[in-house]
């Protein structure tokens, strides 16, 4: 698709049936990511950037749990994730915990 | 999609939309070659760091379409958008992230020119420089007067960590000068954190005056660079003047913002209030708690990618929930943060309550510097994740 060229095109209606038929195709494991999980990416960045902040790639999902739980009880001393934990629910947790282990998330942004 | 700025909020929009989805085609706006990012510039301000590591050109951007002009007029009905040029492009969704304007307009005595002599700073482009050579050139026992506006406005806490940076330079190159903070309110974001480490680390040279005690300014002369408040005048030798803000310009003329200046926004998609398909992301938008951060643009960058993924595949948007994380240097080595979690409630974003917070206000000096360092680098893998 060359919407990028379509200076001439006018807007949605000539557009949106192509659109259409082009996302059904291809929609990407971004679009499930669970409320709060691509926030996540702000911080914890790939684990080639060496950042004091420990990447959260290769992760499985009980243990970004637990480690959330730890922050939340205060159990795993933090300076801001037991802050941010307290935020979310067991729920919440457990469903970007689930995504974030996904290996086909492709969490860190390649356009 | 057509994504106007490619700041923290509008370059994570175009990349987040093209990471949903490959083949949905997105051309991001931008004027300049480079984006110069403000977080750390207060470190470049204070001679802590060079004007380098702020830069980050446009040049990893994938097969995401990028025009290097300005979108001057939306037609909103018609959904284009005009550019500088007189080209103008349609749209199915639109993005606005144009940062904020400086209101030449609300502080009498200061335009564009008073700027050259009273940098303000507070975007990108030489004021930053211009900033620091002044403080360089002051002779020592001189008086930085240092100005901020009342709310909203771009980085609650960056008035103080400039403060904060600009005294830690003043201690060790200029220790007979003072430092005045003249503020337009009486509290201000992680007030007990910097009084405290103020108190400590810089005795004596800070003096923040509030609103109550004639903290506010309402008018400056750049020829004598006096700032004049309600109780009196300060003559200053070096005067950074933080002006009040609104949206960037394209916002008003798309006619998403509202007469505060700035861009109400639904919770959910991003959308604008006053214009269908407009969304409006970073801190041209305003709907309720978040602050104006580069950390909430890129947050709401993706929650809002994400609406509009599902908005064109005609699903339902998914309630976002959003993070916020501010760092703030105060010494080098030495940082303090805030944090909040928010969600939409009551048509506007809410802080969830019992999450977020400050650094803890008693904490050893490790703690400070853990901080300092996550600083350094949250930056780091937020420009990657943003610039490439
Ligand atoms: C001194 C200082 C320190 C800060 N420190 C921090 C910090 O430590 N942490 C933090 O999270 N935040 C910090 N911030 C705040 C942060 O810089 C902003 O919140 C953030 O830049 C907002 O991103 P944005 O994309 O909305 O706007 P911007 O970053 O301003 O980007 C707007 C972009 O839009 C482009 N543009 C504008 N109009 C048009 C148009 N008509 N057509 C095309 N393009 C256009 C501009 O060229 C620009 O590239 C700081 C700010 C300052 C001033």
């Amino acid at each position: 698709m060359t919407m990028r060229h379509s200076k001439n095109r006018r807007g949605r209606l000539a557009l949106a049936p192509v659109l259409l038929a082009a996302l059904a195709a291809s929609a990407s494991a971004w679009a499930d990511a669970a409320p709060g999980a691509t926030a996540c990416t702000g911080c914890h960045g790939p684990a080639a950037l060496g950042s004091a902040i420990p990447s959260l790639d290769g992760h499985a999902a009980d243990d970004i749990v637990a480690q959330m739980q730890a922050f939340r009880s205060g159990e795993r001393k933090a300076t801001v994730m037991d802050r941010i934990a307290r935020g979310f629910t067991e729920e919440e947790t457990r469903a970007i915990a689930e995504w974030l282990a996904k290996p086909e998330a492709a969490r860190h942004a390649q356009p | 999609m057509i994504v106007v700025g490619g700041g923290f909020a509008g370059a994570s929009c175009a990349r987040a939309l093209k990471q949903l989805d490959r083949d949905l085609a997105v051309t991001l706006v931008e004027p300049e070659t480079a984006y110069l990012a403000c977080p750390f510039r207060n470190a470049v301000l204070a001679g802590l760091r060079g004007i380098e590591a702020q830069t980050f050109r446009y040049d990893q951007f994938g097969d995401i379409g990028l025009i290097r002009t300005r979108a001057v007029a939306v037609d909103a009905e018609r959904r284009r958008v005009r550019l500088e040029d007189g080209t103008d492009i349609g749209y199915v969704r639109l993005v606005l992230a144009p940062g904020v304007d400086l209101r030449f307009d609300a502080l009498p005595g200061y335009d564009e020119a008073a700027a050259a002599i009273m940098p303000h700073a507070w975007k990108a482009g030489a004021q930053t420089l211009l900033l620091r050579d002044q403080l360089a050139a002051m002779p020592d026992g001189g008086v930085v007067i240092l100005s901020a506006p009342a709310n909203p406005f771009r980085c609650p806490p960056g008035p103080y960590e400039r403060a904060s940076l600009i005294a830690h330079y003043l201690k060790t190159s200029k220790p007979r000068s003072k430092l005045i903070i003249l503020d337009a309110k009486d509290a201000f974001s992680k007030q007990r954190l910097f009084e405290a480490a103020w108190q400590e680390l810089y005795p004596g040279l800070i003096e923040w005056v509030p609103l109550s005690s004639g903290g506010r300014v309402t008018e400056v002369d750049p020829a004598t660079r006096t700032l004049v408040t309600e109780f009196g005048s300060h003559k200053a030798d070096v005067a950074n003047v933080i002006p009040p803000q609104r949206a960037g310009r394209i916002a008003q003329s798309a006619g998403v913002a509202d007469q505060t200046g700035w861009c109400p926004i639904d919770p959910v998609t991003f959308e604008s209030r006053l214009q269908p398909a407009i969304h409006v992301v970073g801190d041209a938008a305003i709907g309720g708690a978040m602050p104006k951060s580069a950390f909430s643009a890129n947050a709401q960058a993706k929650a809002c990618a994400a609406a509009v993924a599902a908005l064109v595949r005609e699903r339902q948007p998914a309630q976002p929930k959003l993070i916020n994380t501010c760092y703030s240097l105060v010494a080098p080595g030495y940082g303090i943060s805030i944090a909040g979690v928010y969600q939409p409630r009551d048509g506007l974003l809410a802080e969830v309550e019992g999450a977020g917070g400050t650094s803890p206000l008693e904490a050893p000096l490790s703690v400070r510097e853990l901080e300092a360092a996550y600083a350094e680098d949250w930056f780091r893998t937020i420009t990657s994740e943003v610039f490439g």
